[in-house]
């Protein structure tokens, strides 16, 4: 079997122990890549728990752009853990290359003969070099770093500018990590032939992009949105929102002469306070959030209930994680999109927003507030771990200064006094749907109303009428029209020579969707493609379904969640929405979508239920 | 439904120091049944807010579900209300408190809102030491339902429907007491003239303020097998120390009784009973508690107070001005500190 070669088109992954320290020595490879101009793609794959069991860090190298994952077997492993020695020297692909700490010879039964199997003496050079136990661990890993970067030949410059910006507080480590990085870079150059097959050569494809993790941006969001209140329960993968909400504030939101906080940050009880929380601080004017994932959400549903139906304002991130019940908490899904439209008892729906990119997921987490103000009801934004724990390449983070808060429709004290008829809280004045509302304490008489999740009249006064009931519902219903003009519009991705067949993708489905729908067209497949950002779906959606034959709905989740809830909002026949699945929890894979494509346009329709 | 609101108003009805007359401190006419104990409260409550000149409109009021719930209706008009879902007002409170800290927060619950399905909000309410009010209208049963027994239904205690009670029983101020509550009440919907003081009280104290009010339920409860009967309760009543609260501006004389000062100037003034113990002393208040459960009474008055404990607020730090006040200026970053979060991402 020949080696593999690559400029720039590769995989690799990284098996270690988790709780080692490895995860910033991995991180280091790929910032080298990125620094180097070329596009990437990482992926953590971790276990629930601290210390001990294997975990696993993918990067994939593109300077094409594809920034999903591939598919496929790995092109170059290096495996530092002897747990899952057998299981990644499997995974790599013919002509791949695997790296290995030789402490121990490979057992003679997992050898393989069509792939490059380097032994790198990880514990010897540590043993040799260092006395204390703790340092061995923590260098080991920043030596196969070094040794990599011989192998694929990264710019060793880069990799030092690296090292002196990770420890800029910390100067004394700079020499240390350097040093163990030229171990490595050493031994590989002397005992391999160095480069491999793989190998990077810097060019200029990332231009002014980030490398950013989804939970950073929407922790930055909410800052720049102008939440003040939070109330929170910890729970993976969301947890890191409300870390970066707290740091960042605590950075930048400090009143400048008495040193207080313009925020107030409560970690509460569990999810249904968390929430509550929110529904108090935003029915009293405040901007208000809460981040969680699939199990606090089924926590949060009564009161996300009394929101819809007393029409306060409600802001929420959920980090989606792998369901059913507890599941898989570290490994991802998209598998919370029905629980998350239609949360609560009777009849409720939720604006719902999915961003695919970092800086999506900034820029909605902003936008939320504005929508749910404008709205008075609850907005979601459903992001999930795979693009909310890596490090994704994404456009940087903008902020227009001019941007000023939409409040939506809140009445003054000056407003109330020069009212001349009574206020009605659930009225509809300007035929949106959508009532004024008062903050407490606003007039000495006028504009005070009774907020109640039981039914209500156009004052807010209780009613079992069912005229009334009706009426208000019916409004609620022109609300959510409302809804669809101002939520993010769904973007077209691919237009004009799809001809009947379209594609149909959200959030962080994007990037595999992207590549496995440029390899159906490079196979003469062209399909058409559309981006959902948002729920309610606008306008432009319904046109695309109607205009094709056969839509491929490519998500995460088994039972095809977004195809339901078009089905059911639209109507749709289900023979025309195709689903294509993937709910395994590692990310989906450019392969597998295309694979799945290719096979139902050969098959036809038998396919159409093999996930 | 219990009355028509009568039209007469008595001819001395005088508007207090901020002009408000106390029918201003009235509200929607109660649903509730003729002589239920919680309009008792209600009345209470409009009594101690006229008197003390609150200004209606800077109040919330605030409730989860049940009986005790919808009181919020029937006082205080010209605030907005705020009727939850059942077991969780405290969150809400908490929520509506940190976006506002200059309105009075008034939470009022049931025995079944607060001591089961939402006895979690409530301990954890009283840990953040939020600045409300938070009265329980503890009648010992689920009145919308039917007469259920409650958490706090007394071993033995029998319903309407014959039943004695045989799980142990919740005791919200002896919990309230060992959580680290800040000011720990107890009165009966029947005796005014202890629990109007103690509302008043409890609005002043300037963190959680807890009254658990006896309030006999007529129509499931209020039966001689009922330890949560008017009966019971008049006959088994122990007054821990009988209060009067006098505002900061007002004078008083000595007369024996131990005098709380609140941080701004405002007095409780308590009579010590010989037997009894002293209202600053958690412990001897916490013991005073169990003792009477254990002599079968229910003691009333104010258990415990600390007026020196930091809120909510404090403990967070946050800043003078009500968070919701903010705007764009204080709270966003702007595009320029963007510049260095790009930076560092790459």
């Amino acid at each position: 079997m020949k080696p593999l070669e690559s400029v720039n088109e590769f995989v690799v992954r990284f098996a270690n122990v988790n709780g080692t320290g490895s995860a910033s020595a991995n991180l280091l490879f790929a910032k080298a890549a990125f620094r180097m101009g070329i596009p990437i793609g990482a992926k953590n794959i971790f276990p629930s728990n601290i210390q001990g069991l294997p975990t696993w860090y993918e990067v994939r190298v593109s300077e094409k752009g594809y920034i999903g994952a591939r598919g496929g077997g790995v092109d170059l492993m290096i495996c530092v853990n002897a747990q899952s020695l057998a299981q990644d020297i499997a995974s790599v692909a013919p002509g791949g290359y695997f790296v290995y700490d030789d402490i121990k010879p490979l057992p003679a039964d997992l050898a393989r003969g069509d792939i490059t199997i380097l032994g790198l003496p990880l514990t010897e050079i540590c043993n040799r070099e260092y006395k204390e136990p703790r340092l061995r661990q923590l260098f080991k890993n920043v030596i196969y770093v070094g040794a990599l970067a011989a192998l694929v030949d990264i710019d060793f410059a880069v990799l030092k500018g690296l090292v002196a910006d990770q420890f800029e507080e910390k100067k004394k480590l700079i020499g240390p990590n350097v040093h163990a990085l030229e171990l490595g870079y050493n031994y590989a150059r002397e005992h391999f032939t160095c480069p491999l097959g793989l190998r990077l050569k810097a060019c200029d494809k990332t231009g002014d992009s980030i490398l950013l993790d989804g939970n950073t941006a929407l922790g930055l969001g909410a800052v720049y949105g102008g939440a003040t209140v939070v109330g929170w329960y910890p729970i993976t993968p969301s947890t890191s929102v409300i870390d970066t909400f707290r740091n960042y504030a605590a950075a930048t939101r400090q009143d400048p002469e008495t040193g207080k906080n313009n925020f107030a940050v409560v970690q509460a009880e569990d999810e249904l306070a968390a929430i509550g929380i929110v529904i108090g601080a935003s029915w009293n004017g405040a901007r208000s959030f809460t981040a969680t994932s699939g199990p606090g959400v089924s926590l949060m549903s009564e009161f996300l209930g009394l929101a819809y139906f007393a029409e306060i304002p409600a802001v929420l991130y959920n980090v989606q994680r792998c369901g059913p019940s507890t599941g898989m908490p570290t490994r991802t899904q998209q598998g919370d999109v029905l629980l998350c439209a239609y949360a609560s008892h009777g009849d409720t729906k939720h604006v719902l927003l999915f961003p695919s990119t970092p800086k999506e997921a900034f820029d909605f987490a902003a936008d939320a507030f504005d929508l749910a103000d404008r709205l008075q009801t609850p907005v979601m934004v459903l992001s999930d771990l795979d693009l909310g724990m890596n490090d994704n390449m994404s456009p940087p983070l903008t902020w227009d200064d001019n941007r000023k808060y939409d409040r939506g429709k809140v009445l003054t004290a000056e407003d109330l006094e020069n009212m001349k008829e009574k206020f009605g809280r659930y009225l509809d004045v300007d035929g949106d749907g959508i009532g004024w509302r008062t903050y407490p304490g606003t007039h000495p008489t006028k504009g005070s109303y009774f907020t109640r999740g039981t039914s209500h009249d156009s004052y807010a006064a209780y009613t079992e009428n069912s005229d009334i009931y009706l009426e208000s519902m019916h409004r609620l219903d022109k609300k959510w029209q409302t809804a669809r003009t101002l939520v993010p519009a769904a973007e077209t991705e691919r237009t004009g020579k799809g001809g009947k067949r379209g594609a149909l993708y959200y959030g962080t489905t994007m990037h595999a969707a992207r590549e496995a729908l440029d390899r159906l067209a490079a196979e003469g497949t062209e399909l058409d493609a559309m981006r959902l950002r948002a729920f309610p779906f606008p306008q432009e959606v319904e046109d695309f379904i109607a205009a094709h034959d056969e839509v491929f709905v490519i998500e995460q989740n088994r039972d095809a969640q977004m195809r339901s809830l078009l089905i059911n909002e639209f109507g749709v026949n289900p023979d025309k929405l195709v689903k294509i699945l993937y709910y395994g929890g590692k990310p989906i894979t450019a392969h597998d979508i295309h694979d799945k494509i290719a096979r139902h346009l050969k098959d036809g329709k038998r396919s159409q239920h093999v996930a | 439904m219990s009355y028509i609101i009568p039209r007469f108003r008595h001819p001395c009805t005088v508007p207090n120091d901020i002009g408000y007359t106390r029918q201003d401190y009235e509200g929607a006419l109660s649903t509730l049944c003729a002589g239920c104990g919680h309009d008792s409260i209600s009345a209470a409550l409009v009594q101690a807010c006229y008197e003390m000149s609150v200004a209606p409109h800077l109040v919330a009021k605030l409730s989860g579900i049940g009986c005790s719930s919808k009181t919020p209706a029937y006082f205080l008009r010209q605030s907005h209300g705020f009727n939850s879902v059942h077991g969780r007002m405290p969150s809400v409170a908490t929520g509506a408190y940190l976006a506002n800290r200059d309105l009075t927060y008034l939470g009022v619950s049931g025995d079944g809102d607060t001591a089961s399905i939402g006895l979690g909000q409530f301990a954890h309410v009283m840990r953040r030491n939020l600045n409300m009010l938070y009265i329980i209208e503890n009648n010992g049963c689920y009145g919308l339902t039917k007469g259920q027994d409650s958490a706090t239904a007394d071993v033995g205690s029998k319903t309407k429907h014959g039943q004695a009670n045989v799980f142990s029983p919740i005791d919200p101020a002896g919990l309230a007491l060992n959580i680290g509550a800040t000011f720990v009440a107890r009165s009966f919907s029947g005796d005014k003239a202890q629990l109007v003081p103690l509302i008043k009280a409890g609005l002043h104290h300037p963190g959680f303020a807890l009254i658990d009010v006896i309030s006999p339920c007529v129509t499931f409860n209020n039966i001689p097998a009922s330890t949560k009967s008017y009966t019971y309760t008049r006959e088994h009543m122990t007054a821990a120390d009988v209060v009067d609260f006098v505002p900061a501006a007002a004078k008083y004389g000595a007369d024996g009784a131990i005098d709380v000062k609140m941080p701004d100037g405002a007095t409780v003034k308590l009579r010590r009973l010989p037997d009894h113990h002293d209202p600053r002393n958690r412990a001897a208040a916490a013991a005073a508690v169990l003792a009477a459960q254990e002599r079968g009474e229910v003691l009333t008055g104010l258990i415990y107070i600390d007026t020196g404990r930091p809120d909510l607020h404090a403990m967070l730090e946050t800043t003078e001005t009500p968070l919701r006040a903010l705007d764009e200026k204080a709270l966003c970053p702007g595009a320029r500190a963007l510049d260095a979060v790009n930076r560092n991402a790459r």
